[in-house]
């Protein structure tokens, strides 16, 4: 038992904050919590304190729109959240699509489909083209271009107040990550995840690698969504410091060798990787 | 030839070329996906050029919402996704005295300013200001044109004689009745769709449209010479201004009276 907790520890945390978060705002819109409320785009925590998205924010930014204090109060607490302590992991303890994705990941791993499928190959740097045409786009054609498209708040605006044909969008990423692309949503298209790779570059939390106690065995990019952030496995101890990783701490949980934890980022310390 | 140079500028238009493309397939998406003409939207509303830039869909006029009126655009409805609208028929705005949709929003798409007043030095919430559409009667469905008596949309308005009047005019197919016939005034109706929600035949004879489709414009050349606000618009105008020649300076009666001097 105790084994299994170790094994997934942090997909277990994970799936309780993604479900909790999700079921505190259905909550609200349909018993009245108050707790959070809205969405994923926007929403009040505790009838208070507004939150919002700062990549719509800045979508809206760019279409030339002045908007009211309250949003843009909203969009800076979660950019300094994530800027200083969340990094990227918006992607793995929140985002309702990763429940999608993960599975479909899980599929391609147990019906070993790596073996056997066609390789496509597609750059990881898509999702920042994506960002930035997302702004262009926003700009020319005057509504907030990602966020009429975007999958992710098709999926948790569709759970908390109605999914219409949104299941669709769903299910085309399922296909795509399942048959096409390994992490193909989101480890390579998706510009939200991007956005937090760039604004959580820097923040406190991060896994450390272990270097003398690896054995090499690679189940750690066996399973990691991003896994050319562990470009340092077996080479040289040091944090994993590119921006792309979500933090899931799948890589923790599978290592046999305790040759990845969670740690601290050393500010001070010289060397910009960190080495320990 | 330097190769890799070559190869550099090679894959960027590579690069430049798809982002093109795919940019060209998102836009003409999104250009389809915004419009929305025909879409009532919750009070305090800006004009949906602006409405459709500042919404950032998050819901929470909806959840403020205590009678279910407004709804999220979801995929499927062909409405302009996440955003918040609201269909009079099934459900109309009961116009709340304490408008708790609009501070619920967080960008200011719903805007705050348009649906308050001020009084006594403070900032009062007033529903009657608000401007979410415009009640159309379609005269040839509306059973009171027929000369049945009906009322239900003009006691259904909550401007009851101001935004729905009743004017009456003789029935000559009986030549002993009148006809008591709903008439819309735009200055005051809200848009709120009780009038069409009460509306008794099959499909409602008496319907809200968005005031830009529904409204015509007279244009700034027409003036109301009767009333002295309208007038007051003339102020320091020049009238209208012709070319000036020497026969012009003087009126043709006094030209042709001078008789023309042909030299």
């Amino acid at each position: 038992m105790s084994r299994l907790y170790n094994k997934y520890r942090f997909l277990i945390l994970r799936r309780l904050t993604q479900i909790t978060i999700l079921a505190l705002y259905v909550g609200a819109n349909y018993f009245g919590w108050k707790i959070l409320q809205g969405n994923l785009s926007s929403s009040l925590f505790l009838g208070k304190v507004p939150l919002a998205d700062p990549y719509a924010v800045l979508q809206i930014f760019a279409t030339g729109a002045l908007l009211a204090s309250n949003v843009l109060i909203g969009a800076a607490i979660v950019a300094v959240f994530y800027a200083l302590i969340g990094g990227r992991a918006f992607c793995s303890y929140v985002c309702p699509v990763n429940m999608v994705t993960d599975l479909a990941n899980y599929l391609r791993r147990t019906w070993k489909l790596d073996k056997f499928e066609k390789k496509w190959w597609a750059s990881r740097n898509i999702r920042y083209w994506v960002l930035g045409l997302s702004i262009v786009l926003s700009f020319l054609m005057g509504t907030a271009a990602f966020e009429i498209v975007s999958p992710i708040s098709m999926l948790h605006r569709g759970l908390v107040f109605g999914m219409g044909f949104g299941w669709a969008a769903l299910l085309g990423i399922f296909l795509f990550d399942l048959f096409i692309l390994k992490n193909g949503w989101c480890g390579h298209v998706c510009p939200l995840g991007g956005f937090y790779a760039l604004i959580g570059r820097y923040n406190l939390f991060r896994v450390r690698h272990n270097q003398p106690n690896c054995t090499l065995c690679m189940k750690c990019k066996e399973v990691c969504p991003e896994k050319e952030v562990l470009y340092m496995i077996g080479k040289k101890s040091q944090i994993v410091d590119m921006g792309e990783c979500t933090l899931c701490g799948r890589c923790v949980e599978v290592c046999d060798d305790d040759a990845l934890g969670f740690s601290i980022r050393d500010y001070v310390k010289k060397g910009e990787n960190n080495e320990a | 030839m330097d190769t890799k140079r070559r190869a550099f500028l090679v894959s960027m238009a590579q690069n430049v070329a798809i982002a093109a493309a795919g940019g060209i397939l998102w836009s003409a998406y999104i250009d389809e996906a915004k419009a929305s003409e025909l879409l009532l939207r919750p009070p305090g509303a800006r004009k949906e050029k602006e409405f459709i830039k500042m919404c950032i869909k998050c819901g929470l006029c909806v959840e403020a919402c205590p009678y279910d009126t407004l709804k999220l655009a979801k995929p499927g409805d062909d409405k302009p996704l996440g955003t918040p609208y609201y269909i009079p028929r099934q459900t109309p705005c009961y116009m709340c005295d304490d408008i708790p949709c609009v501070p619920a929003c967080p960008t200011g798409a719903l805007d705050i300013k348009s649906v308050t007043r001020e009084q006594d030095g403070k900032r009062v919430f007033d529903i009657t200001m608000m401007r979410m559409g415009v009640a159309i009667v379609d005269i040839k469905d509306c059973i009171a044109y027929w000369g049945i008596q009906c009322d239900a949309c003009y006691r259904a308005c909550p401007l009851l004689d101001k935004a729905i009047y009743l004017e009456m005019r003789r029935n000559t197919r009986t030549g002993k009745h009148a006809k008591l016939l709903p008439v819309v005034d735009p200055d005051y109706c809200t848009g709120c769709g009780l009038c069409e929600h009460a509306c008794v035949t099959e499909k409602a004879a008496i319907r809200v449209l968005p005031r830009e489709v529904a409204l015509g414009k007279v244009g700034s050349h027409y003036v109301k010479g009767w009333q002295k606000s309208d007038e007051a618009r003339l102020k320091g105008s020049k009238g209208i201004q012709t070319t000036v020649t020497p026969r012009s300076k003087k009126s043709a009666i006094e030209t042709l009276n001078e008789g023309i001097d042909f030299e």
